[in-house]
């Protein structure tokens, strides 16, 4: 987990998609949003969560892992960027690697397009436009500390498990306080491999 | 009487909200922070009445051109996907830019030069009066126009129009609430700001979807819970709110006075009410005590169809905690039994000692801007400036006094906002001028509303864009966005705000105050109507609410700007404002106590029947506000929500995205069904921001609350069947020689519900 980071709390979002729209209006990808918004049981629950890019940290962010062009480069930060647009061929490697289903790929443009923690904003001390805007808190920007402070009793996770690899994240996820699974189950259980059974 | 005045501890800040910096890099309200060649302008959202503050992005050209969210007290930086995109408007290809007139429906709309507008309204309003007498025409006002054009909307009816009929669209939102506050407190206006939520012990939310209409009020409720207080919400679907909290109550629309009864009368039964609270500052309590013996918790479940048990659980939760807090919007106010619903919910509050405290406290949410400011300076059509009543001599008097007119001049009380469409209808009424409201999406029975308005000789409307209403007008005049004139509104906690103009209107465009000064000019009362901007008009409007109830004395431009917003009353220059009300249990009636009315419950005005067997209600969605006609033109909002659908219970037996219609006694129409399990079995849902074919008010019921005239919005009867295909959206209306707005026509004819209507269903088939 980054030192200064995003922290998604599923529990507070309702959906409205403010986090979505204000994604919009960051400077670095300017009317184009990098948010996913997701139901998680839509037709049952008004459960929702916002996705943003999440900047693995361990193994090094899988999307610049598998990047033929090296486009995608990590700030000493931890953040991962976007796709240098003098580099990306647009080949949607990053968008299969990615285990949470975060970068896009602009056909047209032939180029990568993700969330990059608002580079345009951290880098003058102000917020990421989403977590600024949202207006529930289910993302925050700060610290730990800043969070357990404002939230006592919070507990936090930041690696998340895909079949056998265990991803560590840079933005953490709040998990429930009385049910902290480590690591958090991440995607769907692999049932079957080739057309084998595996469970 | 005196208040005991607490100044807001500036140490309340909803969580996580204390390590942003604004990007103004300075104090928030201070003018014009400059950074990368563009200005920050600090002003507030144009839309809901929780008013949060942002800034406009104008760049080196003068033109808005973004959004920066502002570290004001309300929001904190917060902002939701309206505010967000609100500044799109200013400087949209839809705008209109010159007046448009024709002399019959059935011809084109021409662009005419301002005079020829102007003169030939004159000459209309002349030839309908003359002919018919002066109440022969009427205005009609909105809630999203500031308060100066409020206060000129009231004093232009009745000093230049000499009317009796002027009323404005926050008929359709709130009044309900007022009419309670008025009776039960002498004064109408919450009692707590928004930071007492973060202090109490249990909050009750009736009737509003706070996630989706206050997105940003979440923060509070958020807050609250962070500390451990408990959360009731009181609403036939399971909202984001709903979904979280400690209990649900999914009553039947149209029964919240019966369940608050209930509740009140549990709390009665376990000893929990605050006697000492009820022998020193209320009267009516015995009668009301006997009233709700009425309503054991048996009887009350059947009615509203929900366990007995939650009732008992709602009266010990709420009465047992140490602060409680009750809120609550249009879903208990919609209702031929608004002021009933509201009074029920005063009645527990007052009862178990819950007002007047740091966490303790009842109110309601506004729904529009100025939802609150809108209706204190006599846009209403009993009410003069500072909410004084105009069938009270001493008060025409005094408002006599300062417009400089002889009180036999003066129009006794009109009607209501649906009242005059039914007069258009008995040509009672022959001429209109319509400002900032669009009545043929936000007024229930469409068929009813189109031929009044049809009826009409002639019919004026100002608009920025033209919306549904402006588009069968006679005249439209081009006026400007929130963001090109500034002015103040008051919010939910009747905090009031300055707006600050970011941009000059584009060439052709005038102010509403500008459009009023120069039709009163040439309406030979040009002397009382010399105002060349909004700051004139506040100073009439400061001195017009001197010593009356909603005071705005102390309140000038430069304070606002300095401190943010500040909550009348507020009586000098020096006086803090007030952000709580009863304060020590003292109310604003001369006795200083709360009066507590007698409530009893009666069943909706639309009977089920077989045939009509479910409720219908409609509410919004979090993409749109009121009529669409700002929302629908934005493009970010249209693809989140193009369209309305109807939701309906999987024990209907449809499936996501078949086409459903809608029955009721006024007509049907088509929609795709969501099918959610967010809903009570016997209640459909539909969002009503759209326009005729896909009109929920085409489907509702125009009966009235008889005190506050506000229409059942929230409960009809209704049937529903399968349907061949569902209605197509139309594209709004624009002005001759403009297309339709490409970006805001992506996925407007699609024929399946949204994908994310707030996750209450999936648009893929089951």
């Amino acid at each position: 987990m980054m030192g200064r980071t995003i922290f998604i709390d599923p529990g507070r979002c309702i959906g409205c998609q403010a986090c979505v729209s204000a994604c919009r209006e960051c400077d670095s990808h300017r009317g184009k949003s990098m948010i996913h918004l997701d139901y998680t049981d839509p037709g049952m629950s008004v459960a929702s969560l916002p996705t943003v890019c999440m900047h693995c940290e361990d193994p090094v962010a899988p999307c610049a892992e598998v990047c033929p062009a090296d486009a995608i480069l990590v700030t000493a930060d931890g953040v991962v960027q976007q796709a240098d647009t003098t580099r990306c061929i647009g080949c949607s490697n990053c968008v299969n690697a990615c285990p949470f289903g975060v970068p896009k790929i602009d056909l047209q443009a032939k180029l990568q397009m993700k969330c990059n923690l608002c580079y345009d904003r951290t880098a003058y001390g102000l917020a990421p436009m989403c977590a600024t805007v949202c207006p529930t808190g289910a993302l925050f920007y700060g610290t730990l500390e800043e969070l357990q402070a404002e939230r006592p009793g919070v507990q936090v996770a930041d690696s998340f498990v895909f079949g056998d690899v265990v991803v560590q994240t840079g933005v953490a996820m709040v998990v429930p306080a009385d049910k902290v699974q480590w690591p958090v189950p991440g995607g769907l259980p692999v049932v079957e491999i080739n057309g084998v059974d595996v469970r | 009487m005196s208040t005991q005045r607490i100044p807001l501890d500036p140490s309340l800040a909803p969580p996580g909200t204390r390590n942003f910096r604004d990007a103004g890099g300075i104090p928030a309200d201070q003018w014009h922070a400059d950074q990368n060649g563009e200005t920050l302008v600090p002003t507030h959202c144009c839309f809901c009445g929780v008013q949060c503050g942002m800034y406009l992005r104008v760049d080196k050209g003068g033109k808005v051109f973004g959004v920066e969210p502002r570290n004001h007290d309300i929001n904190r930086m917060r902002l939701c996907p309206k505010g967000i995109n609100a500044y799109q408007q200013v400087n949209h290809p839809d705008r209109l830019t010159s007046p448009l007139m024709r002399r019959s429906r059935d011809e084109p709309f021409k662009e005419v030069s301002w005079d020829e507008a102007l003169d030939h309204t004159v000459a209309e309003v002349r030839r309908i009066q003359g002919a018919h007498g002066n109440d022969a025409f009427g205005l009609l006002g909105g809630a999203s126009l500031y308060s100066e054009k409020t206060y000129l909307v009231g004093k232009f009816a009745r000093v230049a129009l000499k009317t009796r009929h002027v009323d404005y669209n926050g008929r359709l939102c709130m009044v309900s609430a007022a009419g309670a506050n008025k009776l039960a407190f002498g004064i109408d206006r919450a009692g707590n700001p928004f930071s007492d939520i973060l202090l109490t012990d249990c909050l009750l939310i009736a009737g509003s979807n706070v996630g989706e209409c206050f997105p940003v009020m979440t923060q509070y409720v958020w807050g609250a819970r962070d500390r451990g207080a408990s959360l009731i919400v009181v609403d036939p679907r399971e909202t984001a709110v709903a979904r979280t909290a400690d209990v649900h109550v999914a009553l039947k629309p149209g029964t919240d006075s019966a369940f608050f009864n209930a509740v009140l009368g549990v709390v009665i039964e376990e000893g929990l009410t605050d006697e000492a609270f009820l022998a020193d500052h209320t009267t009516g309590w015995a009668e009301v005590k006997a009233t709700v013996a009425q309503y054991p918790p048996a009887r009350a479940a059947e009615i509203c169809g929900i366990p007995a048990s939650q009732i008992v659980q709602v009266a010990r939760m709420f009465a047992g905690a140490g602060n409680a807090m009750a809120m609550h919007a249009r879903g208990v106010e919609h209702h031929s039994q608004g002021v009933e619903n509201c009074l029920s919910i005063i009645n527990l509050c007052t009862a178990t000692g819950n007002l007047g405290k740091p966490g303790a406290g009842y109110g309601t949410i506004t729904g529009q801007g100025n939802g609150q400011g809108g209706r204190e300076h006599g846009q209403k059509s009993d009410l003069l400036p500072g909410g004084r009543s105009i069938m009270n001599e001493e008060h025409r008097r005094q408002i006599c006094a300062i417009w400089g007119i002889e009180e036999s001049e003066l129009p006794l009380a009109g009607t209501s906002m649906m009242e005059m469409v039914w007069q258009m209808q008995r040509r009672e009424i022959r001429g209109l001028i319509g400002i900032c409201n669009n009545p043929f999406v936000s007024l229930p029975n469409y068929g009813t509303v189109k031929e009044g308005y049809d009826t009409l000789e002639f019919h004026a409307q100002f608009d920025f864009f033209l919306s549904e209403t402006a588009a069968n007008a006679h005249v439209v005049f081009p006026v400007t966005v929130w963001a090109e004139d500034e002015g103040v509104m008051a919010n939910t906690e009747a905090r009031v705000v300055k707006h600050n103009k970011a941009q000059e209107p584009p060439a052709g465009v005038r102010t509403d105050t500008w459009v009023m000064c120069e039709l009163a000019r040439r309406l030979g009362v040009g002397d009382k109507f010399d105002f060349p901007g909004s700051r004139e008009v506040f100073e009439e409007l400061r001195t017009a609410s001197a010593g009356t109830v909603n005071d705005y004395y102390g309140i000038t431009y430069e304070r606002l700007e300095e401190t943010g917003g500040i909550a009348w009353p507020c009586p000098s220059t020096d006086h803090p404002g007030t952000p709580r009300l009863f304060e020590g249990g003292t109310t604003f009636h001369p006795d200083g106590k709360v009066h507590m009315q007698v409530v009893e419950w009666h069943p909706p005005m639309d009977a089920y029947t077989e045939e009509y067997p479910l409720s219908l209600t409609t509410g919004r969605t979090v993409a749109h506000f009121l009529s669409g006609n700002q929302t629908r033109r934005l493009g970010a909002l249209v693809e989140q929500t193009p369209r309305p659908w109807v939701e309906v219970h999987p024990s209907h037996g449809f499936r996501n995205g078949d086409p459903v219609r809608v029955i009721t006694r006024r007509g049907s129409e088509v929609f795709p069904a969501l099918v959610t399990e967010a809903i009570r079995p016997d209640t459909v849902f539909i969002p009503y921001h759209w326009p005729v074919p896909t009109a929920a008010n085409a489907l509702t019921i125009d009966a009235l609350d008889p005190r506050s005239k506000i229409p059942e919005y929230k409960v009809c009867a209704a049937r529903i069947e399968s349907a061949e295909r569902v209605d197509e959206v139309p594209a709004p209306p624009t002005a001759p020689g403009h297309e339709a707005y490409p970006e805001t026509q992506v996925s407007r004819t699609d024929p399946l519900p949204p994908t994310a209507p707030q996750g209450r269903g999936t648009a893929e088939r089951n």
